[in-house]
């Protein structure tokens, strides 16, 4: 400790510097801020309000997923992967379900890939709703979170009237599903889709023409195809700069290729673009939804499946289309009860990367916008 | 890959249902051994029966340990000419990949990317193998946009042995790299930037080896920076 009394140690180490230079400003942001949407730190590099540069710092929500993966058998494992993208985990155990029954080369049932197909896409439609109230908010318009999370609600009751929890759902095993679906479920399900469709309406109404919203968002954080491709880039933020690419279209997995479905594409690759798309995708989802609730088989929910796991020694890596993009899974195995390795391909990691492109040249405030619009979760970044 | 989805689900009810209601006859009129070992013959030829025809449409359907086959194309038979022996292209469950020697990875990647048009990176990763003498597998996991086509390379180096990076050829391998460097403390030369990226700057050891034990984490940071005996 200096002596209280003397000179600041500050002034006496750098007396020619002058007091503030005007040109470069690094500020920190983050990791316990609001807008991150976790624990997200940013060291921005600014000149004035613009953004030169920024860097990323993450692994505050680290919790060694993948070497836990490797501690635990196939089954195990399986509740662990909702807790990486916990606005989405469904899709997370989908991805997981999927890529154990290649290795063990098995195929869920017809009725299980329908019931699969139909959560998962309710899962997008929730994840896509609490991306919007949560990036309105950030960006000032305080209304859409209250629609958006009433809304969502409905979906997290059916989950839980399925499975019994609401976030982490572990609604999935491998080899097909644990429950059949409750009395009314589909039902339910129709009920929600009727009441759903004119919410849509309603949230595009607050913003899709409000001129703050639009002026905020039109232009901002912009990125082009080929960047996004060289990056990494996957998703709806993909879609935004105008690739027409959908792992449900392109290498189709569950069901899907049974269904018809339209992949919205924006041409601007900007944040306004990327709040259509994922517009449109929700209404899409209901289609989906729509489409599997009317052929829904009747049938097994679950495969023939040993209990105790012991897939050949091999590997496979198996992706889906996850809400904010592609979401992959390697695994090897070494035939015995636990995997070898699991490593997660997480599409908020790698899309996070795009945050210093993206925001380069950007004011301040708008570095908000565009964390908001990337659509991260931080426990997955993390994992 | 898209032909192996339908395919099980449809065989399966025939091929037990047909060959049971015919299997009891042949045994049956055989006689005498203890049940036991009567339906331990009967399965087996009962299956090998049933996997012929459903062969054509699930490739390892139900082959007793499924093994990696020859993996074959126009592009693989391009490469086999340009390099040799140095390169194995194998398919496993309907996947393709191949094993490159890791003297050859910088100018296969690069060749994959500029001539064979694999422009997405989607994931790098690696698996550690202790008892081996080139202890790591490196792998890369690529996508082509025009083809969609997805493909795996793979290769082996030993610990401590340095390998070049890809950041030049898709910009998205900065973070993938910076992330096996993490946790397995492999050397990629010439990253702009290689640190660490999800555990902290002074962290001790790489914890995705398989001798960093589950539990195990470095005590000493913990202690100096959370100001607690231990994170457990």
């Amino acid at each position: 400790m200096t002596d209280r009394n003397t000179l600041s140690h500050l002034d006496l180490e750098t007396p020619e510097k002058p007091f503030l230079d005007a040109n470069e400003l690094v500020i920190n942001m983050g990791p316990q801020h609001p807008a991150t949407h976790g624990v997200l730190r940013v060291i921005l590099r600014l000149d004035g309000e613009k953004v030169l540069g920024l860097e990323c710092v993450i692994g505050y929500l680290h919790r060694g997923v993948e070497k836990i993966g490797e501690n635990r058998t196939y089954t195990m494992f399986n509740p662990y992967v909702d807790r990486m993208d916990y606005v989405a985990a469904v899709s997370n155990g989908l991805g997981y379900c999927e890529a154990v029954e290649k290795l063990l080369h098995v195929e869920a049932p017809p009725r299980a890939q329908h019931v699969r197909v139909i959560l998962t896409e309710l899962n997008r439609i929730a994840s896509h709703q609490l991306w919007l109230g949560t990036h309105a908010l950030d960006i000032g318009a305080i209304t859409p979170l209250f629609y958006t999370f009433r809304d969502r609600e409905e979906i997290l009751k059916i989950f839980e009237k399925y499975c019994g929890a609401r976030l982490t759902t572990h609604a999935f095993r491998i080899g097909g599903l644990q429950y059949e679906t409750y009395n009314g479920f589909e039902r339910e399900v129709t009920n929600f889709l009727d009441f759903f469709r004119p919410k849509i309406d309603e949230y595009e109404e607050l913003l899709t023409t409000n001129r703050i919203w639009v002026e905020r968002t039109k232009g901002v954080g912009k990125i082009s195809a080929e960047d996004c491709i060289a990056l990494g880039v996957t998703g709806p933020v993909l879609r935004a700069s105008g690739v027409k690419w959908d792992l449900r279209k392109a290498q189709p997995y569950a069901n899907y290729k049974d269904f018809d479905f339209e992949i919205p594409i924006g041409q601007n690759g900007d944040t306004y673009d990327r709040y259509l798309v994922r517009m449109v995708e929700m209404r899409q989802s209901v289609r989906i939804i729509e489409q599997a609730l009317a052929a829904l088989p009747e049938g097994p929910i679950m495969a023939k499946v040993p209990k105790v796991m012991k897939p050949a020694p091999g590997e496979v890596y198996h992706s889906i289309e996850a809400p904010k993009g592609e979401l992959g899974y390697f695994i090897v195995s070494d035939g015995s009860t636990q995997p070898y390795r699991v490593r997660v391909r997480p599409p908020s990691f790698v899309n996070l990367q795009a945050l210093d492109l993206m925001c380069r040249g950007q004011l301040v405030a708008d570095v908000i916008a565009v964390i908001g619009t990337l659509d991260i979760v931080l426990g997955e970044v993390d994992r | 890959m898209p032909d192996e989805t339908k395919s099980p689900s449809p065989p399966t009810p025939q091929g037990d249902s047909q060959p049971s209601a015919e299997q009891p006859a042949v045994p049956g009129g055989v006689k005498a051994t203890p049940s036991g070992s009567v339906q331990g013959d009967v399965k087996t030829p009962s299956e090998k029966a049933a996997a012929p025809p459903s062969k054509p449409a699930a490739a390892p359907a139900k082959a007793p340990v499924p093994t990696p086959t020859p993996w074959d194309s126009p592009m693989i038979a391009k490469l086999k000419r340009m390099y040799g022996s140095g390169l194995e292209p194998l398919t496993y469950a309907g996947q393709n990949y191949m094993i490159v020697d890791s003297s050859m990875i910088p100018e296969i990647l690069q060749v994959l990317r500029n001539e064979e048009q694999f422009d997405y990176c989607v994931d790098i990763t690696a698996v550690h193998y202790p008892k081996r003498e080139k202890q790591f597998d490196i792998v890369w996991v690529l996508y082509s946009f025009p083809r969609n086509e997805r493909i795996r390379v793979k290769t082996q180096i030993a610990d401590g042995a340095k390998l070049a990076s890809s950041v030049p050829i898709w910009a998205t391998a900065n973070w993938l790299e910076r992330e096996v460097f993490d946790m397995f403390g492999i050397q990629f030369e010439g990253h702009p930037d290689l640190k660490r990226i999800l555990l902290p700057d002074g962290w001790k050891g790489h914890p995705l080896r398989k001798d960093y034990g589950i539990l195990q984490q470095d005590n000493e940071w913990v202690q100096i920076n959370l100001g607690i005996e231990s994170g457990q």
